[in-house]
């Protein structure tokens, strides 16, 4: 990844005010998009979205940040929302709790999934995860309370904190945006703190992390915790919205679409998953009528992407205006 | 007659029906070590390409005529071309790159082609009649054994075998070892490499397809026929560690044996058995049970 290195440190050159400068131009960009453009475009789709691009965000803290490739982040995604789905529905919990109830599931999963993959490095890490993660979903096609095929279907939205009408759809979507934004800032604080360093120096160079004394193994493990966790924040909230969880989320084919997100938006750059998760869930929505196109057109924007578009969409912008975005 | 309270008759019949799962484990997971080996790319598109060399036999038969035998040779050589234009074209630019990238571009690939086929077939499956040679059924006096199935198990043993056998004692293989170790020394030796990892990814692949002609009279020849299985044969990958080629044969049988067992004796657990082995192996011994501790 030697590419995406040499960006951030040409960035850092820049010094640390202009970089916060930046960061604080984007991100008031992109919450003025998300804020304005429900007078034009469906809420849902966007609630979609953010759901989407938190999940993204989450995935780019470990892809982009500590170069691990996980290809099982569907059961994160999945499992919070079985969690969140059921808790609201048969336990009638409220959606806060369902949702950080979803959550903590997702953590604890991902503390069991991390301290098992993390074993191995690189191409094996990889195929650990893709395969606990399937794991899981023969777990889900076969357990009681997932209803197998079905699904959990028909679930509540409830009150807010017993005071906010979730089914009103703008009720929900200022929600929905607030949730994205909190995880999205604490991705952007934990990339740019100490941990977020150490973090950053063991993809550039792990055996020069652990010669200098760092704990690899434990900051990895927490690393993929927390983008677990996040995942699973982002799969909840995306149950608590479709009123719905089914085996789609826990799927290997979802691992593949959060890794292009982050891909095609620019792996290791902070707006880049937002951007790519637009860019797909527009298509996947555009292109719904064509059936099994939507599976060529993701796979034929992999190649691309792998071949000749590494940097992705964000990678691209930054580089043009000379900023780490 | 019984054993543990289950019928023998049905013991061996899931017994047999693992081996032959461990038959095609065995085969993909030898081709997987092999492109790993010397290309260093875990090609993602592999169960893609099992199912695209059933599809060329069930093509072959269906339009063409041309028999099940014929296949078993034609229709990996078809599929080896194609990944041998797939590696010029794409893999060969990712070499200096990230692992990470190969594995992207190969699922990539993968995407396409099942999605290619499935928009063609759709997800049903295409029957592939048993040829006549292999019709009926041994009595082997504890079982029924049927022709076709102790075929494919017999033929996936000789390709594993003979691949070992070129891998680890012919000149070939010592040049193929060679640039596993050290590429650039081996070239310096005045030996194309280039062209070996070309030929290494279009034998590994032709391998995938020689194992998908295989099953596509066991199995019905769809679309997404490889999709799962390859998840299941990156568990067994994972088990037996990349750094052995006899050790990838002997635990993709093996495993193909525990799963059938698993069948009889706790069926609920037959789809997660290998992952759980898979996390066993991990806790007691990380680099496989036939890897080399990094």
């Amino acid at each position: 990844m030697a590419a995406e290195s040499a960006l951030s440190t040409t960035a850092a050159g820049g010094g640390d005010r202009n970089a916060e400068r930046t960061f604080a131009i984007g991100f008031a960009i992109m919450l003025g998009f998300f804020v304005l453009s429900p007078l034009a475009i469906y809420p849902i789709f966007l609630m979609k979205v953010m759901c989407f691009a938190l999940f993204a965000c989450a995935y780019n803290l470990l892809l982009g940040y500590v170069g691990l490739v996980s290809f099982g982040h569907a059961a994160f995604l999945g499992a919070a929302g079985y969690v969140a789905a059921h808790s609201a529905k048969v336990w009638g919990f409220p959606p806060e709790l369902a949702i950080l109830a979803g959550t903590a599931s997702s953590a604890v999963l991902g503390a069991v999934f991390g301290w098992l993959a993390i074993r191995r490095q690189g191409i094996y890490f990889a195929m650990i995860t893709l395969a606990l993660a399937q794991m899981l979903y023969f777990f889900c096609l076969q357990a009681k309370f997932t209803g197998g095929e079905d699904g959990i279907q028909a679930v509540p939205r409830g009150h807010l904190f017993g005071l906010i009408d979730l089914a009103q759809t703008m009720n929900l979507y200022w929600v929905v945006l607030a949730i994205f934004a909190f995880g999205f800032l604490v991705i952007y604080r934990t990339i740019h703190s100490p941990f977020g360093q150490v973090l950053k120096a063991i993809r550039e160079n792990e055996p020069r992390a652990v010669s200098l004394g760092y704990q690899v193994e434990r900051y990895k493990l927490l690393a993929f915790v927390l983008s677990a966790a996040l995942s699973g924040l982002a799969g909840s909230t995306k149950a608590i919205l479709f009123q719905l969880a089914t085996l789609t989320d826990v799927y290997w084919a979802m691992s593949g679409e959060v890794i292009l997100m982050t891909l095609l938006g620019g792996l290791g750059t902070v707006f880049g998953p937002v951007v790519g998760a637009f860019i797909i869930i527009g298509a996947q929505n555009y292109l719904a009528k064509y059936g099994s196109w939507v599976t060529i057109i993701q796979g034929f924007i992999f190649v691309v992407c792998v071949l000749a578009f590494r940097r992705g969409v964000v990678g691209e912008l930054g580089r043009y205006l000379r900023r780490s975005l | 007659m019984t054993v543990f309270g289950v019928p023998t008759q049905a013991l061996f019949g899931q017994l047999l029906l693992g081996l032959i799962n461990g038959s095609f484990y065995a085969m993909l997971s030898l081709g997987l070590a092999v492109i790993f080996g010397l290309l260093n790319v875990i090609n993602f598109a592999h169960g893609a390409f099992y199912m695209v060399g059933a599809f060329v036999a069930w093509f072959l038969l269906q339009h063409l005529g041309i028999s099940y035998w014929w296949s078993l040779i034609l229709s990996p050589a078809i599929v080896g071309l194609l990944g041998i234009v797939i590696e010029r074209t794409m893999l060969r630019h990712l070499y200096k790159l990230d692992h990470l990238y190969g594995l992207l571009l190969t699922f990539g690939l993968a995407l396409i082609i099942e999605g290619l086929f499935r928009n063609e077939f759709g997800s049903s499956g295409q029957p592939y009649r048993i040829p006549d040679q292999l019709l009926g059924a041994q009595n082997l006096g504890f079982m029924f054994l049927p022709n076709y199935r102790g075929w494919v198990v017999a033929a996936s043993l000789t390709v594993c075998l003979a691949t070992w056998f070129m891998i680890e004692h012919t000149k070939l293989g010592a040049y193929l070892r060679a640039a596993t170790e050290n590429p650039s020394l081996v070239q310096a030796f005045g030996i194309n490499v280039p062209r070996m990892i070309t030929l290494t990814y279009g034998f590994g692949v032709a391998l995938a397809a020689f194992a998908g002609v295989l099953a596509a009279p066991i199995y019905q020849v769809n679309p997404n026929m490889g999709s799962n299985l390859i998840i299941v044969v990156f568990a067994v990958v994972v088990i037996g560690g990349m750094g052995s080629i006899m050790g990838s044969i002997v635990t993709g049988f093996l495993l193909g044996v525990v799963e059938g067992l698993t069948k009889v004796f706790y069926p609920e657990a037959s789809n997660t058995v290998i992952f759980v082995i898979m996390i066993v192996v991990l806790l007691l011994k990380p680099a496989g049970l036939f890897g080399k501790a990094q």
